[in-house]
């Protein structure tokens, strides 16, 4: 029983980490970005929640669809205006770039909101649970969050594998200058990447307030398990990108059960024995 | 009725010319071939037309507009696609993938369709949902044919499409370019393999160090006089 409750709290906390590492998992595989800022837009996406449901009063809900809006927006903006100038043949200035942009969003956060920490709140929700039987019971935000999860890899996989748009993002994945060749604007299509993985970013930082505190300064470490839950699952499959937040979660989610000092650390530990066995992940790219 | 012309077009990889002042041009229907040894620049020639180097815009002109320096993307919507060398498929897209990709950015009314390109090509629709890279060369410069030809270009580059190739895959190659020719597209072949070209083309090009060396209908040219143009001496 203890350890059928360690699985189910381990691989629903896989799907908030798998939200966390879609977004990052869908800009590395479109244009080979690593974008270091990208816990800090999670941060960024939770406060845009909170300042809807504070100042306007919005239900939590309307306020995360609005967030999205406006972060699909911002997405697409920052991609075209700054990110598009500095992708090359050099891996090196968009990582720097999105180093300073890490950096200029946190203390533009702690500028606006304080370095206090801030909670988002789902109401009654918040505390409500499903009993499983058993004596079991599984939150109804943890399962909410593992159903977005799902989603939001259901959509990308139909966008990616069933669509033209879908097609052009691989395409250019593969080889961007024959992809022009083709009529495919890279830039457009990797605005449209930018601004669909901060959709998935907002969602992200819904569900990363709803579960626990936040402040402005934490972007980076929960960056740490986006990194973990992508290199995990290898870069294969938006599927492989849940199977390695869900190892990732199963992992915390023991070593918690051992010393709450472990929880973290257990994770490391698994993120590192797997880049051991298998450095290219559990589900890689069948070409690289 | 010219579709093509280039202007005394020039190109430079820092302080080295590629093309010294090359005029040539492409009628409406017509195939040209341009033939040249290794670095007679005949790839660059492709990619200033292609808008994958930077030209002054008046160097060339596309149905009588400036096209020189305008983007891929937009220079592939006007109507002229690429057979690039190498083929260069998309690996993670399947063969059905990799053709209908060719239309992304220009969709026309024409004589190619999906189901035009595997009765060219009918092992491609057996082939339809395999991994481009599971496939033969030969197969793969098929996929890279129906690729650009599912845009309905009016003008068709290939480049060096008989490099690597069996004799008898060649073969087949060049009866597919008659198909297109016969469908009104105007092509042009670029090739090392002098024959294949001639056989195929109403006239040639010859490029030698970044210039024109010869040019003419391939009946009115000697053997003695292409290969003067295509080694030099």
């Amino acid at each position: 029983m203890f350890v059928l409750d360690t699985l189910i709290q381990g691989i629903l906390l896989g799907g908030l980490y798998a939200l966390f590492a879609t977004g990052l998992s869908l800009i590395f595989g479109v244009m080979r970005l690593v974008n270091l800022a990208h816990g800090d837009f999670m941060i960024v996406g939770a406060f845009a929640v909170l300042v809807l449901v504070e100042a306007l009063g919005l239900p939590i809900v309307f306020a995360a669809a609005l967030a999205g809006i406006a972060m699909f927006i911002l997405g697409y903006a920052l991609q075209r205006l700054l990110l598009n100038r500095a992708l090359g043949k050099d891996i090196l200035p968009p990582l720097l770039v999105t180093f300073g942009l890490s950096i200029i969003l946190q203390n533009g956060m702690l500028e606006t909101f304080s370095a206090d920490t801030r909670r988002l709140s789902f109401g009654p929700l918040s505390e409500a649970s499903i009993p499983l039987g058993g004596g079991l019971a599984a939150g109804v935000v943890p399962v909410l969050t593992f159903a977005s999860a799902v989603l939001v890899i259901l959509f990308l996989n139909w966008l990616f594998y069933r669509t033209e748009t879908g097609r052009a993002f691989r395409a250019t994945s593969d080889n961007p200058e024959i992809a022009q060749l083709m009529g495919i604007d890279n830039n457009r299509i990797f605005s449209l990447a930018m601004a669909l993985a901060l959709v998935v970013v907002a969602i992200a930082g819904l569900y990363l307030g709803t579960r626990a505190t936040f402040d402005p300064l934490i972007g980076p470490s929960r960056l740490i398990f986006a990194f973990e839950a992508v290199i995990i699952g290898g870069l294969g499959s938006f599927w492989g990108t849940l199977i390695g937040g869900i190892i990732l979660g199963l992992a915390q989610t023991a070593g918690a059960q051992v010393s709450p000092e472990w929880q973290t650390l257990s994770g490391h530990v698994v993120f590192l024995i797997v880049l051991v066995l298998r450095p290219r992940g559990l589900f890689p790219r069948s070409v690289d | 009725m010219t579709l093509l012309a280039t202007h005394d077009l020039t190109a430079f990889y820092g302080d080295f010319q590629a093309l010294y002042g090359v005029n040539a041009h492409v009628d409406e229907g017509e195939t040209v071939a341009i033939v040249g040894a290794n670095g007679a620049g005949k790839s660059t020639l492709l990619a200033a037309i292609t808008g994958r180097r930077k030209a002054p815009p008046q160097m060339i002109e596309f149905d009588g507009r400036p096209i020189g320096g305008m983007r891929p993307a937009e220079i592939m919507a006007l109507g002229i696609a690429l057979v690039p060398e190498g083929r260069q498929l998309f690996q993670s897209l399947s063969v059905e993938e990799n053709l209908l990709v060719g239309n992304y950015g220009r969709k026309v009314r024409g004589p190619w369709t999906l189901e035009r390109v595997y009765s060219l090509f009918p092992i491609l629709k057996e082939r339809r949902s395999q991994d481009s890279n599971s496939l033969s060369g030969g197969q793969q410069q098929m996929v890279a044919l129906g690729r650009a030809l599912m845009s309905n270009p009016r003008l068709l580059l290939c480049d060096e499409i008989s490099l690597g190739l069996a004799p008898a895959v060649i073969k087949d190659i060049y009866k597919a370019i008659a198909d297109i020719r016969a469908e009104g597209a105007s092509v042009v072949i670029v090739e090392q393999n002098i024959t294949q070209a001639l056989a195929v083309s109403d006239r040639i090009l010859c490029l030698l160090e970044g210039r024109v060396t010869l040019s003419g209908r391939p009946g009115e040219l000697t053997r003695d006089q292409i290969g003067m143009a295509y080694f030099g001496g």
